[in-house]
């Protein structure tokens, strides 16, 4: 098998197969296909980065360009969810949730509790998250731990080709509604990714490194610096355990606790604003449910509460990197009980 | 058709009155009960605006699709819902349209396609795009569509919402009507103060779509001019919008003193401008149904409203059990 592809295609692929087996899958989003009504090229884009390139040739008019119109388009998915259709919604950008959150927290997640479990909504709304891009304070949030509080929405954040494909066509065949979030700068990230449609379950962490000293629970791009971070702990003869929560609702919040309870020491990495993230939320649950396993205090590593900067010297200071969580479980590798 | 003036059969205005009549019915009687305390909640009522709701609905089988507002019990009604199960929701009980999980302001009910009252101003109309656009899918080749109807408020007409989906709508040609229930106020404020445009036709036409203007509280008017538009829909003919001009008898929510109305309104409307009365005066004066059968009506509906309220009350409240059940999939 041993094909390797990027995450961008991964994304690509998936959203064919679910089209080519399912008829009422369709998607929309600004500028999916490109260069609609005019007379140039059809399927000019495929996506601001080029990521559904090519699906329009395979399946004409069930992907729609929208207006600029975030309220309009990604309510009229919901409405068509609800109506006995599969769309997928690209927001592009999830920093673009604010002008159309309505549609998604008080409409879609809502449905099927307040109609009293007779509604189902099964929308996927792809966005790209993560910063890295030098895209600035409003292309660049993170912001998964907005969709995560709200209850009736599921939160995918892959961090590999693999999963993203598997948890994308999960997200599509999920009756749910599903936040999929794409970190930007995992794109061009390439890793092996079978030709055959498979899904990646929800609620099922991934422990990407075996480790008998740290706990490091990250997800998305941070998967990767804390691979970075345990390499460099290894160096030192610390052996970190590196957990990737993959969906952040449903939450695998067992792995982490049993990972815990065997290394003692927990490091909480999170890309997302540091109050009221998905580091803070691993941490109480862990504090919890798991105080007694703890050797010492349990360490965050994320941004400063600041907006996303756009000066390449800033943002490269604003997003955690390897040698910051390494610190981060040096620091409590020293403190607390052996 | 028949012998007298009305594009409906007997069969079919006795119908149409019966629906109007429940609904009058329903909501004066929300009206008394909340004011003795029985009902929890927000609660906005219907009263005086039948005709729009009956008026459009009777155009519409149970795979056509509406997007309500919050004042929602009407649409419901003329949508075919339950009434029995649409009082229990709102005495929040077990059995209610929405196992009490929704109440007054989220009523819905799928299977009559009505896909819910809505807590939020305007959100609808998106939703309601996206009903037509399933329905368009779906239709057959040469065959009519289902259509989807987006009902707002003169006051909701004003969020960003229902203006992205009237270009949305009309950019993606869906089988979408979009209904402004103009009824001089939104909550309390006049519509003249809240929106800068005479004529929603006008502002229709500013998106690209045809509008027209109807008297709500004429049935008959509001029958006609839904015919059109909806048959437009269902032929491929693209969006419309339909304003009704109508008049709210009760606040904008119950509870509200409706200081804001000028002295003898509210008398004036009732006495003046009652759609039930205008469409009553009409049937019989052209001694197309009598009295009689109008009060025989009016017997079974107080009947039916009655018997709906006792088993409200009767019913079992929701358990700690439904709390935490239909959040997702599985929970």
């Amino acid at each position: 098998m041993a094909r390797k592809i990027s995450m961008k295609l991964a994304i690509n692929e998936a959203i064919d197969q679910e089209m080519s087996r399912d008829p009422t899958v369709i998607m929309m989003g600004e500028d999916i296909v490109g260069g609609a009504g005019g007379e140039g090229e059809k399927d000019a884009w495929g996506g601001v980065l080029g990521v559904t390139k090519g699906l329009y040739a395979k399946h004409g008019d069930r992907l729609l360009d929208t207006p600029l119109s975030e309220s309009a388009y990604i309510g009229a998915a919901i409405g068509a969810a609800a109506c006995g259709m599969r769309p997928i919604a690209e927001l592009m950008f999830i920093d673009f949730m604010g002008v159309c959150f309505d549609q998604i927290f008080n409409q879609a997640a809502k449905f099927r509790y307040m109609f009293g479990g007779k509604a189902e909504t099964p929308v996927v709304i792809r966005a790209m998250v993560g910063a890295g891009f030098r895209a600035a304070a409003q292309h660049s949030q993170m912001l998964t731990p907005l969709f995560t509080h709200i209850p009736g929405l599921k939160v995918v954040c892959p961090s590999t080709p693999y999963d993203t494909k598997g948890l994308l066509i999960q997200s599509i065949r999920d009756n749910d509604p599903v936040i999929f979030c794409e970190h930007k700068n995992l794109y061009g990230f390439e890793g092996d990714v079978p030709e055959k449609s498979y899904t990646v379950p929800f609620g099922e962490a991934s422990v990407v490194r075996d480790g008998k000293d740290v706990s490091i629970v990250a997800y998305g791009l941070m998967v990767h610096r804390a691979l970075e971070a345990a390499a460099l702990l290894a160096k030192e003869g610390i052996e970190a355990e590196v957990i990737d929560l993959r969906t952040l609702s449903p939450l695998d919040i067992d792995t982490v606790l049993e990972s815990v309870e065997k290394t003692g020491r927990l490091v909480c990495v999170d890309e997302a604003s540091p109050r009221c993230n998905i580091a803070t939320d691993i941490s109480a649950q862990v504090a919890m449910q798991a105080f007694g396993a703890l050797k010492a205090q349990i360490e965050m590593v994320t941004p400063p509460h600041v907006p996303v900067p756009f000066s390449p010297a800033l943002e490269d200071l604003y997003i955690p990197g390897g040698p910051q969580i390494a610190d981060a479980a040096r620091r409590t590798m020293k403190k607390g009980k052996t | 058709m028949a012998d007298h003036p009305f594009p409906l059969s007997k069969d079919e205005l006795l119908a149409a009155y019966r629906r109007m009549r429940t609904i009058r019915e329903f909501e004066e009687r929300l009206h008394i009960d909340f004011g003795r305390g029985d009902i929890p909640g927000f609660v906005h009522l219907y009263a005086g605006e039948e005709a729009a709701a009956v008026g459009i609905m009777l155009h519409l089988h149970d795979g056509d699709r509406i997007a309500s507002t919050h004042r929602g019990h009407g649409h419901c009604i003329a949508k075919g819902v339950d009434v029995t199960a649409m009082m229990k929701e709102i005495y929040g009980k077990k059995g209610g349209s929405c196992e009490g999980k929704g109440g007054s302001m989220h009523i819905a009910d799928l299977s009559k396609g009505m896909m819910g009252a809505n807590g939020i101003l305007g959100a609808g109309a998106p939703l309601a795009c996206g009903a037509a656009l399933a329905a368009k899918y779906r239709a057959k080749k040469g065959q009519p569509s289902d259509v989807a109807i987006s009902f707002v408020g003169d006051g909701a007409s004003n969020q960003g919402t229902f203006l992205e989906s009237l270009n949305l709508a009309a950019v993606w040609d869906l089988p979408a009507i979009f209904v402004v229930e103009n009824n001089g106020y939104a909550e309390s404020t006049s519509r003249d103060y809240g929106t800068a445009v005479d004529s929603y036709v006008d502002r229709a036409a500013g998106f690209g779509l045809p509008g027209v203007t109807v008297d709500g509280t004429d049935f008959f008017a509001v029958y006609e001019a839904a015919g059109e538009v909806i048959r437009r829909a269902r032929e491929g003919g693209g969006p419309s919008l339909l304003e009704c001009k109508m008049v709210r008898f009760h606040g904008h929510f119950e509870g509200d003193a409706q200081t804001y109305r000028a002295k003898g309104e509210l008398e004036d409307i009732r006495a003046n401008r009652d759609c039930l009365s205008t469409f009553k005066a009409a049937i019989t004066g052209a001694k197309v149904v009598t009295d009689a059968e109008l009060q025989a009506i009016d017997h079974e509906v107080l009947g039916l409203i009655e018997r709906a309220v006792t088993a409200a009350k009767a019913a079992p409240l929701p358990t700690a059990a439904d709390l935490t059940t239909d959040v997702y999939v599985r929970y």
